[in-house]
């Protein structure tokens, strides 16, 4: 059975190199993908919409409808994966919890849950976690700003340069998790509680949508920014522009609220604990 | 410039049989995170920078560790 799983694998595999030969060359100007629409969006796009970047204004814009959807696929993927992992009860073979002594070094294990110092001396650690490392949590304390920093940047600047909402977001979830892993699952959550992930990530597909229902009781059609300029001050291209940044904003919410959602079920086994 | 195109083809296709044939599942993680900013690095050759930019973010970096985390709640060994 394996050998002809692997003869049907290499059948396929011949097939599709023999047919690249028939794809036109790479930049081909004749190819039939770039004869359709594409020599519109590159001529017109600027002058349309106002965005240097075509990538983003064909995204965000002609073909805003697609990446609304890709934003609800992101949205639903997060839902799903707290919906299959999340477990709410807590009582199931909890060992207590362990607290370092900063100044000594000293682990303390308590048998009871419900212990909680708050001193600065003592500090919250995970029961497998590694040995007290200075350099990870100070290079992590020390990068995190500079990372979010440059992942507000990807966001704003999505429409001049290469980026947007989906990198910016991974960017910005990148730094939570970076949190989460330099020092523990509970330091993230307390920084950003599950409560507002969930929020947020509904919030930025609805910033989305209602940018959509906006241009549509503006009597343009859904997602149409340049009815925007109705009741913006600037003219329908700055307004498409405009419409296309808070997009990119909604997408990055969204992103980023999801990507933390699903690395804290997946690292603390739904239970939120302690994880990576 | 072709020569470094050969360059990484190669190293994506050694990356990709190698994530398939290490029983290692961490070493497939880290396998696939270096497959993904190696095809990160010939979209940016070819000028498709927002790809690229994406595939960096997501496929090399998020991914990586959605995997690694994963690995550390289940095992570190394939069955098969």
């Amino acid at each position: 059975m394996k050998k002809l799983a692997l003869i049907v694998a290499i059948l396929c595999g011949a097939i599709l190199i023999f047919a690249t030969s028939e794809f036109p060359e790479w930049g081909d100007p004749k190819a039939p993908a770039n004869l359709h629409v594409s020599p519109h969006y590159i001529k017109y796009s600027v002058k349309e919409t106002g965005v240097p970047n075509i990538v983003t204004s064909v995204l965000a814009d002609y073909r805003g409808f697609d990446t609304m959807f890709e934003t609800t696929v992101i949205f639903c993927a997060g839902l799903s994966c707290f919906l299959l992992l999340r477990i709410f009860n807590e009582q199931t073979e909890e060992q207590g919890v362990y607290y370092r002594h900063m100044p000594t070094g000293i682990v303390i294990h308590f048998k009871r849950d419900d212990v909680d110092i708050r001193d600065k001396d003592f500090e919250l650690i995970d029961s497998k976690l590694v040995p007290y490392d200075l350099i990870i949590k100070t290079v992590g304390r020390v990068m995190i700003p500079f990372i979010q920093i440059f992942g507000l940047y990807v966001i704003a600047h999505g429409d001049f340069s290469p980026g947007g909402g989906f990198q910016g977001g991974v960017i910005l979830a990148a730094s939570i998790i970076l949190l989460a892993i330099t020092f523990n699952l509970k330091t993230a959550i307390s920084k950003i509680n599950e409560k507002t992930l969930g929020v947020l990530s509904a919030l930025g597909v609805f910033i989305y949508a209602g940018i959509g229902c906006l241009c549509l009781l503006l009597k343009g059609h859904f997602l149409d920014y340049g009815k925007l300029a109705k009741i913006l001050p600037v003219g329908p291209i700055k307004a498409r522009a405009l419409g296309m940044l808070g997009v990119e904003i909604g997408v990055g919410i969204a992103v980023m609220a999801v990507m933390i959602i699903i690395y804290i079920n997946i690292a603390s086994e739904g239970k939120h604990h302690e994880g990576l | 410039m072709w020569i470094l195109d050969l360059i990484i083809l190669a190293l994506i296709i050694v990356c990709a049989v190698g994530a398939i044939t290490i029983k290692d599942l961490l070493g497939t993680a880290i396998l696939l995170g270096a497959y993904s900013f190696m095809m990160c690095v010939l979209w940016a050759i070819m000028g498709a920078v927002d790809v690229a930019f994406t595939e960096a973010s997501v496929g090399a970096g998020v991914s990586t560790v959605f995997f690694v985390a994963a690995i550390f709640r289940t095992t570190r060994r394939t069955r098969d």
